[in-house]
C-alpha cells in the first residue's frame, strides 16, 4: 500500500532542504532586513520568483541549467562522475531554489521586526557579532525562523512539478511520495493513493500545528 | 599628559548636516539641548560609534575613537561606552538580571551573575531580577537600562532622552538617582534632551544645538539668561526679546544705558556693544518685577515702566500675564507671577501695572533680522 521508499526519500529531501536553508535563510534574511544596497529590490524580486512561476516552468529552466549541456552540469559530471539532473543531489539543489522565498521571506520579516535600538544596544553592551546573533537576534526572530523552516519542510514534501522535471521518477533516487501518489492514481491503485495522501495530510497538519503552537506560546510571553 | 574627558568635533554636509564641537570633562554632565531634528541624537550616535561622520574626530581621555582623516573608527565595543536609549532597548526575551549580565561578558559566569545582581540592587531593583522587561514599569525598565550601561564600567556614559518615556513623578525620582550615581563615577556623561528644565536641573554645562550646529555651550543658567544670539534666546524659550539702541556705557556704575521705545533703561555693563549701535535685548522672567501703581514700594525701583495687562491666564500655581507697554500694537511683554500674589494684588485682565526690569537681568545681543522693529515676530521652534 504505502510506498515507503518514496516516503523516506521525501522526508530525507525535506530535511536536507530545511537543514541547508536554515543558515542560508538566516544570512540572506538578515541582510535583506537590515542592509541597504544597490539592486536590493531586484534581488528580492528574484528570490520571490518561485512563488509565482509555474513549477513546471521553473523545473524546465533548472533542467536546462543543470543538464549535461550546461557548465554547471558538466562541472558536476567531471567532479562526481555522474550527472546532476535525475539524481538526488540535483533534486536537492532544485528543492533549495524553489524553497528560497518560503524560507527567506518569513525570516526577513522576523529580523525586520527586531527594533534597531535593540541591535545597537547589543553592540554597545560589548556583544560580539556571534554572541549578538545567537543570544539576541535568533531568539527574537525564532517564531519567524521556525515557521519558515516548517513551511519549507511541508512545501518540499508536496512539490510535484519541479521534482518531476528535474528528478524524473527514479525509485529510491528521485521518486518522491507526491510522484508516487500520482503514479498510483494513474495505475488505478486508488487505495494506495488515499493512504499516502492521508499520510502527507497528517504530516503537513502536524507541521503547521507545531508552528502555531510554538508561535502562540511565544506570544503569550511578555515582550517589551 | 593625555587630555582627559571627551572631545568631539564633527562636521558633515549630509545626510544630516553637522557642525558641532563639544568637550565633556570627566565627571561632568553635558546636556545637548535642541528641538527635534537639531542633530543631538545623531551626535550621540556618532560618539557611541553607531554612526560614521564624514569629517572630524572624537577622543576620550586622549585615545582616538574616531578620526576621519586617518580613517580611524572604533566600533562601540572597542570604545567601551555605556548608553541608555530613549526607549531603553532592553533585550525583551531576557530577564532584568540577564540583561545586565550581557554587559558583563568579560567576567566568568558566577561573578557575572553576582555583579549583575549587585547592580540591580544598587538601582533599587531588588526582587525584580527574574522579571522580563515587559513586566517592569517604565521607571524600572529605565533603571535596568542604566544598570546595564554602567555595569560595563564605561569610559563615557551616553543618555539619549532617557527620561522622556516616564511619568513626571517617576522622572523626578530618577533625576535624584542619577545625581546620586554620578557622585560615584568620574566618566564624562552626555545627556541628550529637548527639555530645558531637565538640562537646567541635571547638567553641569549645556550646549544648544540647532540644525546640527552647536550654537552656544556654557553653564545652563548662563546660557538660559545670557544667550549669545537671538536664535539661542528663542531656542531656550525666551519670549521677551526686543530691539533697542545703545546710548552709553557708564563703567563707574557698572551700567550700559539703552534706549527702548523712547525710554532709557539701565542694563548690566556690556561694553562690547558700541554706543549708537542697534542691539536685541532679553531678560529672564525672574528679573521682571510686577507692581500695582497704588502699592508701589518706596524703594527706588530700577527701570520702571508702566503697562497694562491684556491677558491673564492661570497656569497651575502661576499666572501668565501678557503686558502691553504703551502701544498695544507693539510686541507685548510676557511675565509669570505666582497666582497668590496676582490675587493678593488684584491683578487681572485690564489692570494698570508697573513693571520693573532689573538691570542685572537685561542682556544685550547682536540684532537679528528675524526681529521686528522692537520685538520678536517668530515664535521659537516647537518641541
Amino acid at each position: 500500500m504505502m510506498d515507503w521508499r518514496a516516503l523516506a526519500l521525501s522526508l530525507e529531501l525535506a530535511a536536507w532542504t530545511m537543514f541547508i536553508l536554515f543558515p542560508v535563510g538566516v544570512w540572506l534574511g538578515r541582510m535583506l532586513a537590515w542592509r541597504q544596497f544597490r539592486g536590493k529590490a531586484l534581488a528580492e524580486a528574484l528570490l520571490a520568483l518561485p512563488l509565482v512561476l509555474p513549477p513546471t516552468v521553473l523545473g524546465y529552466y533548472l533542467l536546462v541549467a543543470f543538464g549535461g549541456a550546461s557548465p554547471v552540469g558538466q562541472l558536476y559530471q567531471r567532479l562526481f562522475g555522474h550527472q546532476l539532473v535525475f539524481s538526488f543531489q540535483g533534486l536537492l539543489l532544485a528543492s533549495i531554489i524553489f524553497n528560497l522565498p518560503f524560507s527567506i521571506q518569513p525570516m526577513q520579516r522576523a529580523f525586520e521586526a527586531i527594533a534597531p535600538e535593540v541591535r545597537d544596544a547589543a553592540e554597545c553592551c560589548g556583544l560580539s557579532r556571534w554572541r549578538a546573533l545567537w543570544r539576541i537576534e535568533l531568539p527574537l526572530a525564532w517564531p519567524g525562523i521556525l515557521s519558515a523552516l516548517v513551511l519549507t519542510f511541508a512545501h518540499t514534501l508536496g512539490e510535484f512539478g519541479v521534482v518531476l522535471m528535474v528528478g524524473g521518477s527514479i525509485p529510491g533516487e528521485t521518486k518522491t511520495i507526491a510522484i508516487s501518489i500520482y503514479d498510483r492514481v494513474q495505475g488505478f491503485d486508488v487505495d494506495s493513493a488515499a493512504v499516502m495522501s492521508a499520510t502527507l495530510l497528517v504530516i503537513s497538519l502536524a507541521a503547521i500545528a507545531i508552528t502555531f503552537l510554538t508561535t502562540t506560546k511565544r506570544e503569550t510571553l511578555p515582550y517589551a | 599628559m593625555p587630555e582627559e574627558g571627551l572631545r568631539v568635533r564633527l562636521r558633515q554636509r549630509g545626510p544630516i548636516a553637522l557642525d558641532a564641537e563639544l568637550v565633556c570633562a570627566r565627571g561632568e554632565l553635558l546636556a545637548l539641548v535642541g528641538p527635534s531634528g537639531s542633530g543631538k541624537s545623531t551626535i550621540l550616535r556618532a560618539i557611541a560609534g553607531l554612526l560614521r561622520i564624514s569629517e572630524g574626530n572624537i577622543t576620550c581621555d586622549g585615545e582616538t575613537w574616531f578620526e576621519a582623516s586617518r580613517r580611524i573608527h572604533l566600533n562601540p565595543r572597542q570604545r567601551r561606552i555605556g548608553i541608555v536609549f530613549q526607549h531603553y532597548a532592553l533585550f525583551p526575551h531576557l530577564s532584568a538580571l540577564e540583561n545586565v549580565m550581557e554587559a558583563l561578558l568579560e567576567l566568568p559566569m558566577p561573578r557575572r551573575r553576582s555583579k549583575a545582581k549587585d547592580w540591580l540592587d544598587r538601582l533599587h531593583l531588588h526582587g525584580l531580577e527574574d522579571r522580563k522587561p515587559a513586566r517592569l514599569s517604565g521607571g524600572q525598565q529605565q533603571r535596568v537600562a542604566v544598570a546595564r550601561a554602567l555595569a560595563r564600567e564605561p569610559r563615557a556614559l551616553l543618555l539619549d532622552e532617557p527620561f522622556s518615556a516616564v511619568d513626571r513623578s517617576t522622572r523626578e525620582k530618577l533625576y535624584e538617582e542619577l545625581a546620586e550615581l554620578r557622585r560615584d563615577f568620574s566618566v564624562p556623561v552626555v545627556l541628550v534632551t529637548h527639555d530645558l528644565d531637565e538640562a537646567l536641573m541635571l547638567a553641569d554645562r549645556m550646549s544648544i544645538l540647532s540644525q546640527g550646529r552647536s550654537l552656544q555651550t556654557g553653564l545652563p543658567f548662563e546660557v538660559m539668561t545670557r544667550p549669545d544670539t537671538v536664535h539661542v534666546a528663542q531656542l531656550v524659550g525666551q519670549k521677551n526679546i526686543f530691539r533697542a539702541g545703545v546710548i552709553e556705557h557708564l563703567p563707574e556704575r557698572g551700567v550700559t544705558v539703552i534706549e527702548w521705545r523712547g525710554r532709557r533703561l539701565d542694563a548690566r555693563l556690556q561694553a562690547k556693544f558700541a554706543p549708537g549701535s542697534q542691539v536685541a535685548w532679553t531678560i529672564p522672567r525672574s528679573h521682571v518685577l510686577v507692581h500695582t501703581p497704588d502699592r508701589l514700594s518706596e524703594t527706588d525701583l530700577e527701570n520702571r515702566v508702566p503697562g497694562k495687562v491684556s491677558e491673564f491666564v492661570r497656569l497651575g500655581e502661576n499666572a501668565a500675564l501678557t503686558i502691553h507697554i504703551d502701544d498695544p500694537t507693539r510686541p507685548p511683554l510676557f511675565v509669570s507671577v505666582p497666582l497668590h500674589l496676582a490675587q493678593h494684588y488684584a491683578i487681572a485682565s485690564g489692570s494698570e501695572i508697573v513693571v520693573s526690569f532689573l538691570a542685572e537681568g537685561i542682556h544685550l545681543m547682536p540684532p537679528d533680522k528675524a526681529l521686528r522693529r522692537d520685538g520678536p515676530i517668530r515664535a521659537p521652534e516647537a518641541d
